[in-house]
């Protein structure tokens, strides 16, 4: 079996702002092994950025809590300090932001940025090397280096977000976040950024948790599917289980892949999910789907939720339960 | 067909002044749509679709060519004299969090155009009619005194359409009304507005850059690129059977909620968008088209029908 990179025990965020608790992230437990590709999929509000978030730990500190385990590379994240932490942050783990318009600082040239962070990471390092690494990179993510010495607003947004590749990949980091990196950009352009991913993830053998609501990138990248839902992973297996039409899923799930129109369907009417995601500050008893869930029984209401498990693979339904051992 | 169209474009032109040069925004646009018919205008953005929506509506002046309404030559009429036609036409916008008012309540924004149009001389008719309108769309009457921040992306979207719906139009431009919503509340308001068409007899141009949702809701279909029509045909036939080489980049490259295609190299375009100010002669096209011949880069393709129905400016294609 391969080698585990990260693993989140019981990870719960709380937001705290005028005496509200918003209770973001709720006893989430997730394993990635290395060189694996997770998609962190859900709608606004489900917890995904704040789950990122919390591995990097950039939450604003005096408005959350976190609790629980991030295990990464058997040590956890939440014990080390902030200068412990700031090693870590760019050179093992690295995140790509989701709007690449707005994370570049507009008054530093490109190749600048990107020479930045090589030169934290690596104390002492030659200029002459900072220099050549920055050329091989811009010609890892398809930027000519010529156009190093141009500042952000002279790119597109597809070859800003290749520049926010470019930073995050800088130090060749062992586990790389992309929060949402095609959302921005236009179909023909998001193609050509997801293509490029996918062979970076190759060359690098990083891993890679990629967040997005699109459940056809998803499909398109990567090995293992989490699916999120006011905070829970509601349903967790390999892109095959979860895309799996003949298996039974979360209510919620289901819901998500009937509310997208299929380019190769013909169908009349969507299925949409009734109802609205709850507000993390109000989330419901029992079930947090059995408000909207077609299927919603009289157990779903209260208490805890059994979890089913299949190998790897577990889904959080009272649907499921009594299949298998429940937790 | 003898029937005469709701709307046709004829040659219908935009361009902008810029310091650098003239944008061509929307260039040489000719269509009819029908009643009852809705079509899709797809394109990246910078392609003009939006201006295309807005021109028609005669929210911005078109620089050139006709626009006729129920076989009526709109392009030149005076602000006073559209005021007839506009409760006929009406437009959802893209973004429900800047569209409406946010000093207004869900009443007084659905109420607006009812009072400028002086529909009831009553104000009680008016404030049923609100509540008609409301019901219409799926909003709880409780929300009649809330105001839009307090909603949602879906319940706000949803205040655009009735307001759009209030004096009962016949012609509906929808710019991008679902792509600022999550997916799940995407599903909701697209089977409403298709209950809607159906329901009311509305004629939509349905302007989005998502191809899912346009082949799910459309009759026909129109490709935009840099202004250009590069290819329109009737829905299912555009998805079948694309000729022109962008709308093939277009559909091989949205991704498929389909664990079959993981790992599967579709064929990426290389290149971008090119400017849309001062166009070079020949097909906006010619620089990403990996078909590309001479002829492309000097000489504009005609926009001609291929087989009944199906249109496509490209020099390659027989």
């Amino acid at each position: 079996m391969s080698e585990t990179l990260l693993e989140l025990k019981d990870l719960s965020v709380r937001y705290t702002t005028d005496g509200i608790i918003s209770r973001a992230v709720n006893h989430v437990n997730l394993k990635l092994n290395k060189g694996e590709v997770l998609g962190l999929v859900g709608e606004t509000g489900a917890g995904k950025t704040t789950t990122a978030l919390s591995l990097l730990s950039l939450l604003p500190k005096y408005t959350s809590e976190v609790e629980g385990e991030i295990l990464f590379q058997g040590k956890d994240l939440l014990k080390l300090d902030e200068k412990e932490i700031r090693k870590i942050r760019g050179r093992h783990i690295s995140m790509i932001f989701q709007d690449p318009m707005t994370s570049l600082n507009p008054v530093f040239r490109i190749g600048e940025q990107i020479a930045d962070v090589i030169r934290i990471h690596n104390e002492g390092i030659h200029p002459q090397e900072v220099s050549d690494r920055v050329d091989s990179i811009l010609s890892m993510v398809g930027i000519p280096t010529s156009r190093k010495r141009e500042f952000p607003h002279q790119f597109s947004g597809g070859m800003k977000q290749r520049v926010m590749i470019a930073i995050a990949i800088a130090c060749n980091p062992d586990l790389l976040i992309a929060d949402e990196p095609t959302t921005a950009l236009d179909v023909t352009i998001q193609a050509q950024v997801i293509k490029m991913m996918r062979n970076l993830q190759r060359e690098l053998h990083s891993s890679v948790i990629l967040i997005t609501h699109d459940l056809g990138i998803v499909a398109n990248f990567c090995d293992k599917v989490a699916i999120m839902y006011a905070g829970e992973i509601i349903e967790y297996g390999t892109l095959e289980e979860i895309f799996d039409k003949s298996r039974p899923h979360h209510p919620y799930t289901k819901g998500l892949f009937g509310s997208i129109p299929n380019i190769n369907e013909k169908t009349d009417r969507l299925h949409p999910i009734f109802g609205l995601t709850p507000h993390p500050s109000e989330l419901p008893s029992g079930c947090k789907f059995h408000p909207r869930c077609p299927q919603c029984m009289e157990v779903c209401k209260e208490g805890n939720v059994p979890v089913y498990y299949e190998g790897d693979y577990k889904c959080q339904c009272w649907l499921l339960a009594g299949k298998e051992a429940a937790v | 067909m003898s029937e005469t169209p709701l709307l046709e474009l004829v040659h219908l032109k935009k361009y902008f002044d810029n310091p650098a040069g003239l944008l061509h925004a929307v260039d040489d646009i000719t269509l009819k749509l029908y009643r009852g018919r809705t079509l899709g205008v797809v394109g990246e953005s910078g392609c003009g679709k939006s201006t295309l929506g807005r021109t028609v509506l005669k929210l911005i002046e078109s620089t050139d060519g006709q626009i006729f309404f129920k076989g009526e030559d709109i392009t030149f009429k005076k602000k006073r004299e559209m005021l007839p036609y506009r409760r006929q036409m009406q437009i959802i916008f893209q973004d429900p969090f800047s569209s409406l008012d946010p000093k207004m309540t869900v009443s007084q924004i659905i109420e607006e155009p009812l009072k400028i149009h002086k529909v009831y001389a009553e104000k009680y008719d008016r404030e049923n009619r609100v509540k008609e309108l409301m019901d219409l769309v799926g909003l709880d009457d409780r929300y009649v005194n809330t105001y839009p921040h307090e909603l949602d992306g879906g319940r706000r979207q949803r205040i655009g359409v009735a307001r759009a719906l209030a004096l009962n139009p016949e012609f509906i431009v929808c710019d991008e009304p679902v792509s600022a919503l999550d997916v799940s509340i995407q599903a909701q308001i697209l089977n409403l507005m298709m209950d809607l068409k159906d329901q009311l007899g509305l004629t939509y141009i349905f302007i989005t850059h998502d191809l899912s949702v346009v082949k799910h809701i459309s009759n026909d279909i129109l490709v935009l690129y840099l202004g250009k029509m590069a290819e329109m045909a009737p829905s299912d036939r555009l998805f079948e059977n694309p000729l022109h080489p962008y709308t093939k980049a277009l559909l091989t490259a949205i991704p498929v909620p389909d664990a079959s295609y993981k790992g599967k190299e579709a064929e990426v375009m290389k290149g971008e968008v090119t400017s849309p100010i001062n166009p070079k002669p020949g097909c906006r096209f010619a620089a990403r088209c990996p078909f590309v011949k001479e002829e492309c880069r000097t000489v504009s393709p005609e926009f001609r029908e291929v087989e009944p129905d199906h249109f496509v400016a490209c020099h390659i294609v027989q």
